[in-house]
Protein backbone atom coordinates (compact mmCIF):
# COMPACT_ATOMS: atom_id res chain seq x y z
CA UNK A 1 0.00 0.00 0.00
CA UNK A 2 1.33 3.51 -0.84
CA UNK A 3 1.82 6.22 1.87
CA UNK A 4 -1.17 8.72 2.03
CA UNK A 5 0.28 11.72 0.00
CA UNK A 6 -2.74 14.29 0.92
CA UNK A 7 -5.20 13.98 3.83
CA UNK A 8 -8.32 16.62 3.70
CA UNK A 9 -9.90 16.37 6.38
CA UNK A 10 -13.69 17.90 7.24
CA UNK A 11 -12.62 21.35 5.39
CA UNK A 12 -15.36 23.54 4.67
CA UNK A 13 -15.50 26.24 2.42
CA UNK A 14 -17.95 29.51 1.87
CA UNK A 15 -17.77 32.55 -0.59
CA UNK A 16 -19.72 34.81 1.81
CA UNK A 17 -23.33 33.21 2.29
CA UNK A 18 -22.57 30.79 -0.24
CA UNK A 19 -21.23 27.69 1.09
CA UNK A 20 -19.60 25.31 -0.84
CA UNK A 21 -17.25 23.16 0.90
CA UNK A 22 -19.26 21.80 3.90
CA UNK A 23 -17.33 19.11 5.66
CA UNK A 24 -15.32 17.36 2.81
CA UNK A 25 -12.89 14.95 3.42
CA UNK A 26 -11.10 12.76 1.10
CA UNK A 27 -7.19 10.60 1.09
CA UNK A 28 -5.19 10.54 -2.01
CA UNK A 29 -2.21 7.75 -1.69
CA UNK A 30 1.14 8.41 -3.85
CA UNK A 31 0.83 7.55 -7.42
CA UNK A 32 -3.12 7.61 -7.36
CA UNK A 33 -5.37 9.43 -9.79
CA UNK A 34 -8.29 11.07 -8.59
CA UNK A 35 -11.24 11.90 -10.45
CA UNK A 36 -13.35 14.89 -8.58
CA UNK A 37 -16.97 14.47 -10.66
CA UNK A 38 -20.27 16.52 -10.35
CA UNK A 39 -22.29 19.37 -11.11
CA UNK A 40 -21.08 22.78 -11.10
CA UNK A 41 -21.40 23.94 -7.95
CA UNK A 42 -20.68 20.89 -6.65
CA UNK A 43 -16.90 22.30 -4.75
CA UNK A 44 -14.37 20.10 -7.49
CA UNK A 45 -12.17 23.60 -7.93
CA UNK A 46 -12.57 24.84 -4.82
CA UNK A 47 -11.37 22.16 -3.34
CA UNK A 48 -8.46 21.63 -5.87
CA UNK A 49 -7.60 25.74 -5.16
CA UNK A 50 -7.99 24.73 -0.98
CA UNK A 51 -5.17 22.08 -1.73
CA UNK A 52 -3.16 24.40 -3.50
CA UNK A 53 -3.41 27.04 -1.05
CA UNK A 54 -5.41 29.36 -3.49
CA UNK A 55 -8.23 29.75 -1.40
CA UNK A 56 -7.82 29.63 2.48
CA UNK A 57 -10.71 27.47 3.93
CA UNK A 58 -12.70 28.05 6.89
CA UNK A 59 -12.37 25.07 9.02
CA UNK A 60 -10.83 21.69 8.66
CA UNK A 61 -7.39 20.49 7.71
CA UNK A 62 -5.34 19.71 4.36
CA UNK A 63 -2.21 17.98 4.88
CA UNK A 64 0.52 16.88 2.72
CA UNK A 65 2.49 13.85 3.44
CA UNK A 66 1.68 14.14 6.44
CA UNK A 67 4.18 17.06 7.48
CA UNK A 68 2.98 20.10 5.96
CA UNK A 69 -0.37 21.37 6.81
CA UNK A 70 -1.59 23.27 4.16
CA UNK A 71 -3.92 24.96 6.50
CA UNK A 72 -2.19 25.92 9.37
CA UNK A 73 -2.87 29.91 10.17
CA UNK A 74 1.08 30.56 9.37
CA UNK A 75 2.05 28.05 6.67
CA UNK A 76 4.52 28.92 4.07
CA UNK A 77 1.81 28.40 1.11
CA UNK A 78 4.87 29.56 -1.71
CA UNK A 79 6.23 26.08 -0.35
CA UNK A 80 2.96 24.41 -0.83
CA UNK A 81 2.74 25.24 -4.05
CA UNK A 82 6.89 24.16 -4.66
CA UNK A 83 5.62 20.89 -3.94
CA UNK A 84 1.60 20.81 -5.47
CA UNK A 85 1.71 22.29 -9.14
CA UNK A 86 -1.84 23.02 -10.72
CA UNK A 87 -3.53 23.47 -14.01
CA UNK A 88 -6.28 25.46 -14.86
CA UNK A 89 -9.07 25.71 -17.26
CA UNK A 90 -8.40 28.58 -19.11
CA UNK A 91 -4.74 27.76 -19.02
CA UNK A 92 -3.39 31.19 -17.99
CA UNK A 93 0.12 31.50 -19.81
CA UNK A 94 2.00 34.12 -19.71
CA UNK A 95 1.16 36.20 -22.92
CA UNK A 96 3.87 38.38 -22.83
CA UNK A 97 6.79 35.74 -22.32
CA UNK A 98 7.32 32.65 -25.02
CA UNK A 99 6.64 29.22 -24.50
CA UNK A 100 9.68 28.29 -23.02
CA UNK A 101 9.79 31.70 -21.12
CA UNK A 102 6.63 30.21 -19.33
CA UNK A 103 8.27 27.16 -18.87
CA UNK A 104 11.62 28.35 -17.25
CA UNK A 105 10.41 31.34 -14.92
CA UNK A 106 9.39 29.25 -12.16
CA UNK A 107 12.22 27.22 -12.29
CA UNK A 108 14.10 29.73 -12.08
CA UNK A 109 12.86 32.10 -9.56
CA UNK A 110 11.19 29.58 -7.06
CA UNK A 111 13.70 26.48 -7.46
CA UNK A 112 16.66 28.76 -8.16
CA UNK A 113 17.86 26.24 -11.50
CA UNK A 114 20.18 28.24 -13.23
CA UNK A 115 18.88 29.48 -16.82
CA UNK A 116 20.59 26.25 -19.15
CA UNK A 117 19.59 23.72 -16.36
CA UNK A 118 15.86 24.89 -16.61
CA UNK A 119 15.85 25.46 -20.52
CA UNK A 120 17.20 21.86 -20.90
CA UNK A 121 14.56 20.77 -18.74
CA UNK A 122 11.64 22.82 -20.50
CA UNK A 123 12.73 21.62 -23.77
CA UNK A 124 13.04 17.89 -23.18
CA UNK A 125 9.35 18.20 -21.76
CA UNK A 126 8.23 20.06 -24.75
CA UNK A 127 9.37 17.05 -26.95
CA UNK A 128 7.93 14.57 -24.50
CA UNK A 129 4.65 16.34 -25.12
CA UNK A 130 4.63 16.88 -29.21
CA UNK A 131 5.63 20.54 -28.63
CA UNK A 132 9.52 20.89 -29.37
CA UNK A 133 8.98 23.21 -32.38
CA UNK A 134 6.62 25.55 -30.25
CA UNK A 135 9.21 26.50 -27.73
CA UNK A 136 9.87 29.90 -29.38
CA UNK A 137 6.11 30.64 -30.08
CA UNK A 138 3.89 33.21 -28.17
CA UNK A 139 0.96 31.36 -26.38
CA UNK A 140 -1.69 33.04 -28.38
CA UNK A 141 -0.23 31.94 -31.94
CA UNK A 142 -0.72 28.34 -30.66
CA UNK A 143 -4.03 26.11 -30.01
CA UNK A 144 -6.15 25.74 -27.11
CA UNK A 145 -4.98 22.32 -27.10
CA UNK A 146 -1.52 23.15 -27.60
CA UNK A 147 -1.62 25.97 -24.72
CA UNK A 148 -3.18 23.71 -22.54
CA UNK A 149 -0.46 21.14 -23.18
CA UNK A 150 2.23 24.11 -22.34
CA UNK A 151 0.46 25.03 -19.27
CA UNK A 152 0.87 21.10 -18.20
CA UNK A 153 4.25 21.29 -18.78
CA UNK A 154 5.00 24.46 -17.05
CA UNK A 155 3.35 22.63 -14.13
CA UNK A 156 5.46 19.60 -14.43
CA UNK A 157 8.57 20.87 -14.87
CA UNK A 158 8.57 22.56 -11.39
CA UNK A 159 9.05 18.65 -10.19
CA UNK A 160 5.91 18.46 -7.98
CA UNK A 161 4.80 16.13 -6.22
CA UNK A 162 1.33 16.14 -6.99
CA UNK A 163 -0.80 17.91 -9.62
CA UNK A 164 -4.15 18.99 -9.81
CA UNK A 165 -6.50 19.62 -13.42
CA UNK A 166 -9.03 21.73 -12.65
CA UNK A 167 -11.17 20.54 -15.39
CA UNK A 168 -8.54 20.93 -18.06
CA UNK A 169 -10.50 20.56 -21.43
CA UNK A 170 -13.93 22.36 -20.55
CA UNK A 171 -12.58 25.30 -22.04
CA UNK A 172 -11.46 23.44 -25.54
CA UNK A 173 -12.68 22.24 -28.78
CA UNK A 174 -13.57 18.85 -28.89
CA UNK A 175 -11.30 18.17 -31.71
CA UNK A 176 -8.61 19.10 -29.34
CA UNK A 177 -9.72 17.28 -26.18
CA UNK A 178 -7.88 14.31 -27.08
CA UNK A 179 -4.23 15.54 -27.29
CA UNK A 180 -4.97 17.36 -23.40
CA UNK A 181 -5.63 13.77 -21.94
CA UNK A 182 -3.41 12.12 -23.85
CA UNK A 183 -0.82 14.01 -21.76
CA UNK A 184 -2.55 13.34 -18.61
CA UNK A 185 -2.66 9.71 -19.41
CA UNK A 186 1.44 10.09 -20.26
CA UNK A 187 2.04 11.51 -16.62
CA UNK A 188 -0.06 8.83 -14.50
CA UNK A 189 2.12 6.26 -16.44
CA UNK A 190 4.78 7.77 -15.04
CA UNK A 191 3.67 7.52 -11.67
CA UNK A 192 2.81 11.39 -10.87
CA UNK A 193 -0.27 11.49 -7.94
CA UNK A 194 -2.70 13.33 -10.07
CA UNK A 195 -6.29 15.15 -8.63
CA UNK A 196 -8.34 15.60 -11.63
CA UNK A 197 -11.83 18.03 -11.63
CA UNK A 198 -13.83 16.77 -14.69
CA UNK A 199 -16.64 15.87 -17.74
CA UNK A 200 -15.06 13.55 -19.14
CA UNK A 201 -16.52 10.34 -18.08
CA UNK A 202 -15.01 8.23 -20.43
CA UNK A 203 -11.49 9.55 -19.48
CA UNK A 204 -12.65 9.20 -16.22
CA UNK A 205 -13.34 5.15 -16.57
CA UNK A 206 -10.28 4.63 -18.16
CA UNK A 207 -7.46 6.18 -16.74
CA UNK A 208 -8.60 6.87 -13.11
CA UNK A 209 -8.01 4.70 -9.97
CA UNK A 210 -10.54 5.98 -7.91
CA UNK A 211 -13.77 8.50 -9.22
CA UNK A 212 -15.28 10.88 -5.94
CA UNK A 213 -18.44 12.00 -6.67
CA UNK A 214 -19.38 15.76 -5.20
CA UNK A 215 -22.39 16.61 -3.77
CA UNK A 216 -23.25 19.56 -2.29
CA UNK A 217 -19.74 20.30 -0.70
CA UNK A 218 -18.77 16.84 0.38
CA UNK A 219 -18.14 13.07 -1.29
CA UNK A 220 -21.29 11.56 -1.55
CA UNK A 221 -20.06 8.80 -3.29
CA UNK A 222 -16.18 7.18 -4.29
CA UNK A 223 -14.23 4.30 -5.62
CA UNK A 224 -13.05 2.38 -8.59
CA UNK A 225 -14.53 3.93 -11.46
CA UNK A 226 -16.22 0.46 -12.44
CA UNK A 227 -18.30 1.15 -9.33
CA UNK A 228 -19.16 4.46 -8.88
CA UNK A 229 -19.38 5.05 -12.78
CA UNK A 230 -21.31 1.92 -13.80
CA UNK A 231 -23.25 0.93 -10.48
CA UNK A 232 -23.73 3.89 -8.21
CA UNK A 233 -25.19 2.99 -5.04
CA UNK A 234 -26.53 7.08 -4.56
CA UNK A 235 -29.26 8.04 -6.53
CA UNK A 236 -27.99 11.83 -6.30
CA UNK A 237 -24.89 10.02 -8.36
CA UNK A 238 -26.82 8.30 -10.78
CA UNK A 239 -29.39 11.47 -11.72
CA UNK A 240 -25.95 13.24 -12.31
CA UNK A 241 -24.69 10.61 -14.34
CA UNK A 242 -27.88 10.39 -16.31
CA UNK A 243 -27.64 13.70 -17.28
CA UNK A 244 -24.12 14.06 -18.29
CA UNK A 245 -24.30 11.21 -19.95
CA UNK A 246 -27.39 12.14 -21.89
CA UNK B 1 -16.13 18.47 -65.88
CA UNK B 2 -14.95 21.65 -66.88
CA UNK B 3 -15.73 25.22 -65.17
CA UNK B 4 -14.76 28.92 -65.10
CA UNK B 5 -11.23 28.93 -64.46
CA UNK B 6 -10.27 25.93 -65.81
CA UNK B 7 -6.72 24.59 -64.84
CA UNK B 8 -6.01 27.51 -61.97
CA UNK B 9 -9.77 25.88 -60.18
CA UNK B 10 -8.61 22.52 -60.34
CA UNK B 11 -4.91 23.36 -59.13
CA UNK B 12 -6.61 25.21 -55.98
CA UNK B 13 -8.75 22.16 -55.35
CA UNK B 14 -6.01 20.00 -55.38
CA UNK B 15 -3.64 21.46 -52.94
CA UNK B 16 -4.01 24.42 -50.37
CA UNK B 17 -3.57 27.72 -52.28
CA UNK B 18 -6.59 30.12 -52.50
CA UNK B 19 -8.58 30.85 -55.36
CA UNK B 20 -10.14 34.03 -56.02
CA UNK B 21 -11.98 34.81 -59.72
CA UNK B 22 -9.93 36.82 -61.59
CA UNK B 23 -12.70 38.94 -62.85
CA UNK B 24 -12.95 39.63 -58.82
CA UNK B 25 -9.05 39.74 -58.88
CA UNK B 26 -9.43 42.93 -61.73
CA UNK B 27 -12.48 44.49 -59.77
CA UNK B 28 -10.57 44.75 -56.53
CA UNK B 29 -7.36 46.33 -58.38
CA UNK B 30 -9.67 49.18 -60.28
CA UNK B 31 -11.85 49.87 -57.14
CA UNK B 32 -8.72 50.24 -55.20
CA UNK B 33 -6.93 52.20 -58.25
CA UNK B 34 -10.40 54.59 -58.18
CA UNK B 35 -10.06 54.73 -54.21
CA UNK B 36 -6.72 56.16 -54.20
CA UNK B 37 -7.80 59.03 -57.42
CA UNK B 38 -10.55 59.97 -55.49
CA UNK B 39 -8.86 60.63 -52.36
CA UNK B 40 -6.30 62.52 -54.07
CA UNK B 41 -8.45 64.72 -55.99
CA UNK B 42 -10.79 65.34 -53.08
CA UNK B 43 -8.08 66.55 -51.30
CA UNK B 44 -6.20 68.89 -53.76
CA UNK B 45 -9.59 70.67 -54.67
CA UNK B 46 -10.41 71.04 -50.91
CA UNK B 47 -6.56 72.58 -50.12
CA UNK B 48 -6.62 74.78 -53.17
CA UNK B 49 -10.68 76.04 -52.17
CA UNK B 50 -9.12 76.61 -48.55
CA UNK B 51 -6.06 78.66 -49.40
CA UNK B 52 -7.88 80.55 -52.21
CA UNK B 53 -10.32 81.87 -49.66
CA UNK B 54 -8.05 82.32 -46.39
CA UNK B 55 -5.51 84.54 -49.38
CA UNK B 56 -8.98 86.79 -50.32
CA UNK B 57 -9.61 87.60 -46.95
CA UNK B 58 -9.26 91.30 -46.46
CA UNK B 59 -6.88 90.65 -43.33
CA UNK B 60 -5.28 88.17 -44.92
CA UNK B 61 -1.68 90.56 -45.88
CA UNK B 62 -1.65 91.94 -42.52
CA UNK B 63 -1.71 88.54 -40.78
CA UNK B 64 0.64 87.38 -43.17
CA UNK B 65 2.88 90.62 -42.16
CA UNK B 66 2.34 89.96 -38.43
CA UNK B 67 2.25 86.35 -38.31
CA UNK B 68 4.27 84.58 -41.11
CA UNK B 69 6.92 87.29 -41.76
CA UNK B 70 10.21 85.72 -43.43
CA UNK B 71 12.53 88.38 -42.13
CA UNK B 72 11.21 88.10 -38.24
CA UNK B 73 11.42 84.37 -38.96
CA UNK B 74 14.82 84.76 -39.93
CA UNK B 75 15.72 86.98 -37.16
CA UNK B 76 14.53 84.69 -34.15
CA UNK B 77 15.03 81.47 -35.26
CA UNK B 78 18.14 80.43 -33.63
CA UNK B 79 17.35 82.44 -30.62
CA UNK B 80 14.14 80.00 -30.81
CA UNK B 81 16.12 76.67 -31.09
CA UNK B 82 18.68 77.75 -28.37
CA UNK B 83 15.82 78.36 -26.06
CA UNK B 84 14.10 75.26 -27.15
CA UNK B 85 17.09 73.35 -25.79
CA UNK B 86 16.27 73.88 -22.53
CA UNK B 87 12.58 72.59 -22.72
CA UNK B 88 14.37 69.12 -24.14
CA UNK B 89 16.72 69.38 -21.37
CA UNK B 90 13.58 69.88 -18.33
CA UNK B 91 11.70 66.96 -20.30
CA UNK B 92 14.73 64.47 -20.39
CA UNK B 93 14.83 65.17 -16.74
CA UNK B 94 12.02 65.40 -15.98
CA UNK B 95 10.28 62.94 -18.00
CA UNK B 96 12.17 59.60 -16.28
CA UNK B 97 11.90 61.21 -12.81
CA UNK B 98 7.82 60.91 -13.91
CA UNK B 99 7.92 57.27 -14.63
CA UNK B 100 9.52 56.54 -11.05
CA UNK B 101 7.40 58.64 -8.98
CA UNK B 102 4.11 57.33 -10.72
CA UNK B 103 5.30 53.30 -10.81
CA UNK B 104 6.15 54.30 -7.28
CA UNK B 105 3.21 55.35 -6.20
CA UNK B 106 0.92 52.83 -8.01
CA UNK B 107 2.81 50.10 -6.61
CA UNK B 108 2.62 51.40 -3.01
CA UNK B 109 -1.46 52.28 -3.46
CA UNK B 110 -1.71 48.68 -4.16
CA UNK B 111 0.35 47.00 -0.96
CA UNK B 112 -2.21 45.31 1.13
CA UNK B 113 -0.01 44.75 4.29
CA UNK B 114 -1.20 46.89 7.16
CA UNK B 115 2.33 48.01 8.13
CA UNK B 116 2.00 50.03 5.32
CA UNK B 117 -0.87 51.70 6.37
CA UNK B 118 0.58 55.15 6.79
CA UNK B 119 2.61 55.13 3.05
CA UNK B 120 -0.90 54.00 1.06
CA UNK B 121 -2.71 57.09 3.18
CA UNK B 122 0.18 59.27 1.45
CA UNK B 123 0.35 58.06 -1.72
CA UNK B 124 -3.94 58.05 -2.37
CA UNK B 125 -3.94 61.97 -1.08
CA UNK B 126 -1.05 63.04 -2.54
CA UNK B 127 -2.47 61.42 -6.26
CA UNK B 128 -5.97 63.75 -4.55
CA UNK B 129 -3.71 66.62 -4.37
CA UNK B 130 -1.74 67.04 -7.43
CA UNK B 131 -4.45 65.64 -9.87
CA UNK B 132 -6.87 68.30 -8.54
CA UNK B 133 -4.36 71.36 -8.50
CA UNK B 134 -3.35 72.81 -11.91
CA UNK B 135 0.23 72.31 -12.69
CA UNK B 136 0.99 75.93 -13.11
CA UNK B 137 -0.20 76.98 -9.44
CA UNK B 138 2.10 73.85 -8.52
CA UNK B 139 4.95 75.40 -10.21
CA UNK B 140 4.31 78.75 -8.69
CA UNK B 141 3.66 77.70 -5.78
CA UNK B 142 7.11 75.71 -5.72
CA UNK B 143 8.67 77.96 -7.73
CA UNK B 144 8.55 80.58 -6.13
CA UNK B 145 7.81 79.30 -2.39
CA UNK B 146 10.26 77.16 -1.65
CA UNK B 147 13.26 79.60 -2.35
CA UNK B 148 11.59 81.94 -0.15
CA UNK B 149 11.47 79.71 3.00
CA UNK B 150 15.49 79.96 1.95
CA UNK B 151 15.81 76.50 3.95
CA UNK B 152 19.51 74.77 4.78
CA UNK B 153 20.88 73.25 1.56
CA UNK B 154 17.73 73.38 -0.69
CA UNK B 155 18.89 74.62 -4.03
CA UNK B 156 17.81 78.23 -5.15
CA UNK B 157 17.83 77.60 -9.03
CA UNK B 158 14.10 78.38 -9.83
CA UNK B 159 14.29 75.86 -12.60
CA UNK B 160 15.05 72.96 -10.16
CA UNK B 161 11.80 73.40 -8.55
CA UNK B 162 10.31 74.05 -12.02
CA UNK B 163 11.30 70.63 -13.15
CA UNK B 164 9.94 69.30 -9.29
CA UNK B 165 7.11 70.47 -9.67
CA UNK B 166 6.00 69.03 -13.20
CA UNK B 167 7.27 65.85 -11.80
CA UNK B 168 5.12 66.04 -8.89
CA UNK B 169 1.93 66.84 -11.19
CA UNK B 170 2.57 64.84 -13.75
CA UNK B 171 3.62 61.63 -11.39
CA UNK B 172 0.05 61.48 -9.80
CA UNK B 173 -1.55 61.03 -13.37
CA UNK B 174 0.62 58.69 -14.56
CA UNK B 175 0.38 56.81 -11.32
CA UNK B 176 -3.33 56.79 -12.23
CA UNK B 177 -2.17 55.34 -15.26
CA UNK B 178 0.10 52.59 -13.99
CA UNK B 179 -2.58 51.72 -11.90
CA UNK B 180 -5.02 50.85 -14.19
CA UNK B 181 -2.94 48.97 -16.14
CA UNK B 182 -1.88 46.90 -13.39
CA UNK B 183 -5.73 46.49 -12.83
CA UNK B 184 -6.39 45.62 -16.55
CA UNK B 185 -4.29 42.33 -16.38
CA UNK B 186 -6.43 40.08 -15.41
CA UNK B 187 -6.57 38.23 -11.87
CA UNK B 188 -5.83 35.00 -13.09
CA UNK B 189 -2.50 35.88 -14.21
CA UNK B 190 -1.59 36.53 -10.88
CA UNK B 191 -3.06 33.31 -9.52
CA UNK B 192 -1.29 31.34 -12.51
CA UNK B 193 2.16 32.93 -11.25
CA UNK B 194 1.73 32.76 -7.42
CA UNK B 195 0.40 29.02 -8.29
CA UNK B 196 4.04 27.94 -9.84
CA UNK B 197 5.52 29.29 -6.23
CA UNK B 198 6.37 32.62 -6.95
CA UNK B 199 6.23 35.58 -4.01
CA UNK B 200 4.08 38.32 -4.33
CA UNK B 201 6.82 40.68 -4.96
CA UNK B 202 8.11 38.31 -8.00
CA UNK B 203 4.55 37.90 -9.41
CA UNK B 204 4.09 41.27 -9.96
CA UNK B 205 8.27 41.86 -11.33
CA UNK B 206 7.49 39.21 -13.85
CA UNK B 207 4.25 38.80 -14.45
CA UNK B 208 1.96 41.62 -13.60
CA UNK B 209 3.89 44.61 -14.45
CA UNK B 210 5.84 43.66 -17.49
CA UNK B 211 1.72 43.21 -19.14
CA UNK B 212 0.54 46.27 -17.15
CA UNK B 213 3.31 48.55 -18.93
CA UNK B 214 2.47 47.12 -22.39
CA UNK B 215 -1.31 48.16 -21.46
CA UNK B 216 -1.10 51.32 -20.89
CA UNK B 217 2.16 52.43 -23.52
CA UNK B 218 -0.52 54.53 -25.35
CA UNK B 219 -1.63 56.61 -22.60
CA UNK B 220 1.83 56.90 -20.98
CA UNK B 221 3.12 58.24 -24.56
CA UNK B 222 0.07 60.64 -24.49
CA UNK B 223 1.34 61.87 -21.24
CA UNK B 224 4.38 62.53 -22.88
CA UNK B 225 3.46 64.11 -25.29
CA UNK B 226 1.53 66.37 -23.32
CA UNK B 227 4.44 67.15 -20.85
CA UNK B 228 6.57 68.18 -24.04
CA UNK B 229 4.02 71.25 -24.13
CA UNK B 230 3.69 71.48 -20.26
CA UNK B 231 7.88 72.76 -20.40
CA UNK B 232 6.30 75.78 -21.20
CA UNK B 233 4.56 76.62 -18.07
CA UNK B 234 8.01 76.64 -16.09
CA UNK B 235 8.64 80.30 -18.00
CA UNK B 236 6.46 81.83 -15.54
CA UNK B 237 9.60 81.45 -12.88
CA UNK B 238 11.63 83.02 -15.13
CA UNK B 239 14.19 80.85 -17.35
CA UNK B 240 14.26 81.78 -20.71
CA UNK B 241 13.12 78.74 -22.87
CA UNK B 242 11.13 78.57 -25.72
CA UNK B 243 7.95 80.21 -24.70
CA UNK B 244 9.67 82.92 -23.30
CA UNK B 245 12.29 83.86 -25.55
CA UNK B 246 9.59 84.18 -27.86
CA UNK B 247 7.55 86.39 -25.92
CA UNK B 248 10.62 88.41 -25.33
CA UNK B 249 11.46 88.33 -29.57
CA UNK B 250 7.80 89.83 -30.10
CA UNK B 251 7.28 91.99 -27.38
CA UNK B 252 10.46 94.02 -29.00
CA UNK B 253 9.29 93.92 -32.54
CA UNK B 254 5.64 93.88 -32.39
CA UNK B 255 5.93 90.96 -34.55
CA UNK B 256 4.45 87.23 -33.47
CA UNK B 257 6.03 85.36 -36.01
CA UNK B 258 7.73 84.69 -33.24
CA UNK B 259 5.39 82.93 -31.43
CA UNK B 260 3.97 81.00 -34.86
CA UNK B 261 7.70 79.94 -35.14
CA UNK B 262 7.36 78.29 -31.52
CA UNK B 263 4.30 76.69 -32.21
CA UNK B 264 6.14 75.07 -35.03
CA UNK B 265 8.84 74.17 -32.91
CA UNK B 266 6.89 72.07 -30.53
CA UNK B 267 4.82 70.40 -33.17
CA UNK B 268 8.02 69.18 -34.41
CA UNK B 269 8.79 67.52 -31.34
CA UNK B 270 5.27 66.86 -30.88
CA UNK B 271 4.55 64.94 -34.14
CA UNK B 272 6.96 61.67 -34.33
CA UNK B 273 6.17 61.51 -30.61
CA UNK B 274 2.72 61.40 -31.62
CA UNK B 275 2.97 59.03 -34.99
CA UNK B 276 5.37 56.64 -32.63
CA UNK B 277 2.32 56.40 -30.28
CA UNK B 278 -0.28 55.33 -32.93
CA UNK B 279 2.62 52.99 -34.53
CA UNK B 280 2.19 51.61 -30.88
CA UNK B 281 -1.14 51.42 -30.61
CA UNK B 282 -1.48 49.70 -34.03
CA UNK B 283 0.61 47.02 -33.11
CA UNK B 284 -0.95 46.50 -29.66
CA UNK B 285 -4.27 45.90 -31.85
CA UNK B 286 -2.75 43.51 -34.39
CA UNK B 287 -1.49 41.54 -31.24
CA UNK B 288 -4.42 41.12 -29.67
CA UNK B 289 -6.24 40.80 -32.92
CA UNK B 290 -3.54 37.77 -33.82
CA UNK B 291 -4.94 35.11 -30.92
CA UNK B 292 -6.44 32.17 -32.51
CA UNK B 293 -8.31 31.03 -29.40
CA UNK B 294 -10.11 32.79 -26.46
Amino acid sequence: MNPTMLRVSDVWKSFGQESVLRGISVDVTEHEVVVLIGASGSGKSTLLRCINGLETVDAGSIVLDNDLDVTAFRTDLDAVRRRVGIVFQSYNLFPHMTVLKNITLGQRKVLGRSSAEAQERGRQLLARFGLEDKADEYPDRLSGGQQQRVAIVRAVAMSPEMLLFDEITSALDPLLVGEVLEAVRELKEEGMTIVMATHEMGFARDVADRVCFLDAGVVLEQGPPQEVLRDPTERRTRDFLARILG
Amino acid sequence: MTEPGGDTVAAARAGSTPYVDPARVRYRKRKSLRDAAIGMISLIVTATVVTVVIVRTPGWSAVQETFFSPEAFAESFPGLLDAFWLNIRIFLIAEPLILIVGLTVALVRRLRSPIFLPLRIVATVYVDIFRGVPTLLVILLLGFGVPALQLQGAPDDVLVWGVVALVLSYGAYVAEVFRAGIDSVHPSQQMAARSLGLTSWQTNRYVVLPQAVRNVTPPLLNDFISLQKDTALVSVLGPIELLRRAQIDASFTFNYTPYVAAAALFIALTIPMSRFTDWVQARQRRRRGAGTDS
